[in-house]
């Protein structure tokens, strides 16, 4: 007992007072800006080096969709121009699919729409929320990260947010990776079984996409088409202050 | 056969012999017959006019060589099997009868690995033939694929008389995304990189960096030293991360409240070292083939000094109290026993091996890169329980810890050159393996080029091949309610496993 007591007065504080105001160090890669500078006549080295297909150039226009992207940097390496840099911005999530594609110039950070929260989320799960997380070809990075959200550092259990053992007593399903055709089934009779009201939220580049392995032909993504996702959480894999951050930004919306 | 000293290797397919099937058979069963210093690396088939070319590469820890011989496999000719006189042929055979429809006259258990997509007998996930006990005591418990923490899915069916498990059959295979495939079908570095990166997320380190060594050597680079030190830190670093959150879960699973908080905390400062040094908490997009993208520089060298002589004091503390707690070692002490001779049987590797006295350990059988300097030193313990898995993990962080010191003292006085230019196509015709001793177990991936210089063949081996088996020993004869932490004393990868 004393020698827990002495363990314990060497810990400090652990938790991180204020999650919304965190901020991480430069070296994170976070959200990418495209600068509007013209690139050089048909250069197309940030898209041909893209592991994923997340850059489109269209009209010597580049845009990046955080949806597929990993995050790697790659293309801010190769680009002759230092068009893309990227910054240690972690609010990535949001509920809007389309405020994941980046357009040059695009300085500020992805927004969120208030509108488009469902009003069952906001009435109903406003101060606690349970959720089922559903691994589907996840590569275990997003998984630990999501262990780490309720971990003593991050603590996302003082905003009444938690993962269950069961479906039945979830208000909704998280799911990483790109949803494997072995694992598809599982994850419909999972989100079956959760009581409604009950939101979606894909985390990771690979369950909103497909990311990496978007072209494999191992996956079944029919269910991410036929479902109306509630949050997008991107990264490869997302930081926890990503995620946390994102589902506050849900349940604490109010409509304009 | 032919034999290679050190890894990485990269052989011509022509210089590896081509004997028939009865010579191949009686020539692995004699080379195998050595003993313990001796087990099987990886079984890869390739596509051959009359039917499949099957390459075996063999180990040998004492000579520090690997061995290769191949046969060709006629289709619809059964052949025998290695598995009834080598127990850890089991489940390289079995990959082969699944994915290429390869048959044996006498295999015991040719079940399915993973389901893959590519599978010869197009067999569907929920298509598994379970071993079953039957009687009036007997009973059956099935768990997953989704278990009811935030891991990855996997099913487990338990054969129970009472509380005690008779017998444990762990089918995997819903993590599988052909990712052996997509490694085939990249055209890129970078996506190659990131393909690797994503094998095993909590192996980003040790796949990234055997898949940039089968490059290098496909394409006869070598890494500057610098480069090669860099590695070793960011490996021994993954390790002391993974173990630290395992002895946190470890706790969890016992009720140790005060060890799962306090573990789980001390996990944070050595992965947020990762996100200091390379962007990313896993260590994603710091190895590519021939470089790191990331210099660990005066000033970054000099913030791990400082986080490892904090992280030391506290995990030194606590980790003491872990150990002379009766209430966490009685638990953990006789619990979920796999004698050596099992491990050795099976074919166990990593840290699954040296929980029972067998010192597998490619840093020291296999040594690449810096490792060839280093001298390595196993930790070996000798119960085969959760106590003695929980009690490497100890130790080797205390070791890694020593190493990460020992090697950042001596990148201080080194000087590096330039990082060579990859090129896009490799040596044609040619075989590379190479292996690294990821913090499981030895990660050991076989790159097959084709006359055009391209991928034709990625195969990779997660530790997890080889130990799954181990988890299943354990839980025989104990209380099903002491799964969790014989499970979480192994923490062994699904998605390394199901590709």
């Amino acid at each position: 007992m004393l020698q827990s007591l002495k363990i314990l007065a060497t810990t400090g504080r652990q938790t991180i007072p204020d999650v919304t105001t965190a901020t991480l160090p430069k070296s994170y890669r976070g959200r990418p800006v495209i600068s509007d500078t013209t690139c050089a006549t048909d250069c197309t080295m940030c898209k041909d080096h893209c592991p994923t297909t997340a850059i489109a150039i269209t009209d010597h226009h580049v845009s990046l969709d955080l949806g597929a992207c990993v995050l790697c940097g790659e293309c801010a390496d190769v680009c002759p121009e230092q068009k893309i840099t990227f910054t240690n911005d972690h609010q990535l999530a949001t509920n809007d699919r389309s405020a994941l594609i980046i357009a040059e110039g695009n300085v500020s950070g992805i927004s969120f729409d208030p509108n488009l929260v469902r009003s069952e989320i906001t009435s109903t799960f406003g101060s606690s929320l349970k959720l089922r997380q559903v691994s589907a070809g996840g590569c275990n990075a997003c998984e630990l990260e999501l262990n780490a959200c309720g971990n003593v550092n991050f603590d996302m259990g003082r905003f009444g947010i938690e993962f269950v053992a069961s479906p039945r007593h979830a208000d909704g399903i998280v799911i990483t990776g790109p949803i494997s055709l072995n694992m598809s089934e599982a994850n419909q009779i999972c989100y079956d079984a959760i009581p409604h009201p009950k939101i979606i939220i894909l985390t990771g580049a690979c369950a909103i996409t497909g990311g990496i392995f978007a072209n494999s032909p191992a996956l079944q993504r029919a269910y991410v088409d036929t479902h109306h996702v509630d949050l997008y959480v991107p990264g490869c894999p997302p930081h926890p202050l990503t995620f946390i951050n994102g589902i506050l930004t849900m349940i604490r919306s109010r409509r304009t | 056969m032919i034999t290679i000293h050190h890894l990485p290797l990269a052989v011509r397919l022509d210089e590896i012999p081509v004997v028939s099937v009865e010579e191949a058979f009686a020539c692995i069963n004699q080379y195998l017959r050595v003993g313990q210093s001796r087990h099987v690396f990886h079984m890869v088939a390739l596509p051959h006019t009359d039917g499949h070319r099957v390459i075996t590469v063999l180990a040998d820890d004492h000579t520090h060589s690997v061995s290769l011989t191949s046969c060709i496999v006629r289709t619809g000719n059964p052949v025998p099997s290695l598995t009834p006189s080598n127990a850890q042929m089991h489940i390289f055979e079995r990959d082969l009868w699944e994915r290429y429809g390869l048959e044996f006259t006498d295999h015991p258990w040719c079940k399915p690995v993973r389901f893959p997509v590519d599978s010869f007998h197009r067999k569907g996930i929920d298509d598994y033939p379970f071993f079953r006990l039957e009687g009036g005591e007997s009973h059956e418990v099935g768990v997953g694929p989704i278990h009811a923490g935030v891991i990855e899915p996997g099913h487990f069916r338990f054969q129970c008389t009472g509380e005690d498990v008779v017998h444990l059959e762990i089918k995997l295979g819903y993590q599988h995304r052909d990712v052996e495939g997509e490694l085939e079908r990249a055209r890129t570095l970078q996506r190659r990189s990131v393909l690797a990166e994503s094998i095993a997320g909590d192996t980003t380190i040790g796949h990234a960096w055997a898949h940039a060594m089968a490059i290098e050597v496909l394409t006869e680079q070598q890494c500057d030293p610098i480069t090669e030190h860099e590695r070793v830190i960011a490996l021994e670093l993954e390790r002391m991360a993974i173990h630290v959150g395992d002895l946190g879960a470890l706790s969890l699973d016992v009720a140790w409240q005060l060890g799962s908080s306090y573990f789980g905390a001390l996990r944070t400062p050595l992965i947020n070292f990762f996100q200091l040094w390379c962007g990313n908490r896993f260590g994603k997009g710091l190895i590519r083939p021939g470089r790191n993208r990331f210099p660990l520089d005066e000033e970054r060298r000099k913030a791990m000094r400082l986080m490892l002589a904090q992280f030391e004091k506290k995990f030194t503390l606590l980790a003491n109290e872990m150990f002379s707690l009766p209430s966490v070692v009685a638990r953990f002490e006789g619990t979920g026993v796999v004698t050596h001779d099992q491990v050795a049987a099976i074919g166990a590797v990593g840290m699954s091996a040296r929980m029972s006295g067998l010192g597998r350990d490619i840093r020291r059988s296999h040594p690449h890169g810096s490792y060839r300097a280093l001298d390595h030193v196993s930790v070996i313990e000798h119960g085969g329980d959760v106590l003695a898995r929980a009690a490497v993990r100890r130790r080797e962080v205390d070791a890694s810890m020593r190493r990460i010191r020992i090697v950042l003292n001596e990148l201080s006085e080194m000087s590096g050159s330039d990082a060579p230019t990859v090129p896009s196509t490799f040596t044609p015709n040619t075989l590379a393996i190479s292996a690294v001793e990821a913090w499981r177990g030895e990660v050991v991936h076989v790159a097959v080029t084709d006359q055009d210089g391209q991928i034709q063949a990625y195969r990779i081996k997660d530790p997890s091949m080889h130990n799954w088996f181990a988890l299943a020993l354990a839980v025989r004869n104990n209380e099903i309610s002491d799964f969790p932490i014989c499970n979480k004393s192994f923490d062994l990868s699904y998605c390394g496993h199901d590709l």
